[in-house]
């Protein structure tokens, strides 16, 4: 088999994953993004390791470690997300500008609409975050109302 | 070397697994493609499980055999139900959901498109009179991969163990309702 069929699949992969990374805003599609990304190497090490015919087989050693890592990985970076979500009442990485600086009319505007999400953490209490800025009143606060309706509709 | 490799083994007639590994690659990434750009969270999952299980059938084509099911198993057996657990506790709208993306769509498409053409020319140039062999003994089987990983690569293993436990752990802690900080509210 001609190697450039694995090489060239493997960097189309990983320019996919990369664009999945750097414009999708919901964490989870990120994560997903970065799966693709961690795949397309493993397709490289199992072609260069097929090909190199290597006695210790280390291509095919380090793709079973990548996947295991990229297990581990997903695993840390779901509960991060959870948490994020709980706190925030939000996953979506764009909105979380907290340690941003200049702007501080986008900084100063966590969702306000955790009233909605509270249930999703089982008793939680109130959800709002304790740094909630007073003024979170203007066209951030309001679409994420919407789609904070949006989602309690669809759930 | 390669010239004689070249001689006998034509760029304009590919063999069965070739044609093979093609179709199947055009499947993986059309599925990769669209779970990056579909706007519905949950089908974009579901495309991510046809990506990696195109990839695993072109392990299989590539006669690595353990990693082929390895990842059938960890990919698409956990890791996509744990993407599909995480969308649903962070309640995911079902339907269409317009802001799947956010706002430099266009840029990224730009650094994607431009990382493309250079990854695709340069390993196009570098590798244009290459052959795989895939005659011959396996390169993966179960047997193979058993004997190569207990002989050589033990102390990773063990220590990827480690990690893995360190992982679990870290992800238990992280997800834990805290009750210290419940009663500071």
């Amino acid at each position: 088999m001609h190697l450039a069929y694995p090489a060239v699949l493997a960097a189309l992969l990983f320019c996919t994953g990369l664009y999945g990374v750097l414009a999708r805003r919901n964490a989870i599609l990120v994560l997903m993004s970065v799966e693709l990304m961690l795949n397309a190497v493993n397709l490289n090490l199992v072609a260069f390791d097929v090909w190199l015919r290597d006695a210790l087989h280390a291509g095919q050693a380090l793709t079973l470690f990548t996947i295991a890592i990229a297990a581990a990985e997903i695993g840390i970076g779901l509960a991060i997300v959870l948490l994020v979500y709980r706190n925030r009442g939000s996953s979506d990485i764009d909105r979380l500008r907290d340690l941003a600086e200049g702007d501080a009319q986008d900084a100063a505007a966590p969702p306000d609409g955790p009233g909605g999400t509270g249930p999703g953490g089982a008793g939680r209490g109130p959800g709002t975050p304790p740094g909630d800025g007073p003024d979170g009143t203007d066209n951030g606060g309001t679409d994420n109302g919407g789609t904070d309706n949006k989602a309690e509709a669809a759930a | 070397m390669s010239l004689l490799a070249a001689q006998t083994q034509g760029f304009l007639s590919p063999t069965g697994v070739e044609i093979a590994f093609l179709l199947v690659g055009i499947v993986t990434l059309g599925a990769a493609v669209v779970t990056v750009t579909t706007k519905q969270l949950v089908h974009a999952a579901l495309w991510l499980v046809v990506a990696l299980g195109g990839l695993a059938v072109e392990y299989l084509l590539l006669t690595a055999e353990f990693i082929a099911w390895v990842q059938v198993l960890i990919y698409v057996g956990s890791v996509i139900v744990l993407l599909l657990f995480g969308l649903m506790l962070t309640r995911a709208p079902i339907g269409r959901s317009p802001d799947a993306d956010s706002g430099n769509r266009w840029v990224a498409l730009g650094v994607a498109v431009a990382a493309a053409a250079a990854l695709v020319w340069v390993v196009v140039d570098a590798f244009r009179a290459t052959w795989i062999d895939l005659d011959g003994p396996a390169r993966g089987t179960t047997e193979v991969s058993g004997r190569m990983l207990f002989r050589h690569w033990v102390l990773p293993f063990e220590g990827l163990s480690v990690l893995l436990l360190a992982a679990l752990v870290g992800a238990i802690v992280l997800s834990r309702l805290r009750k210290d900080t419940e009663e500071k509210r």
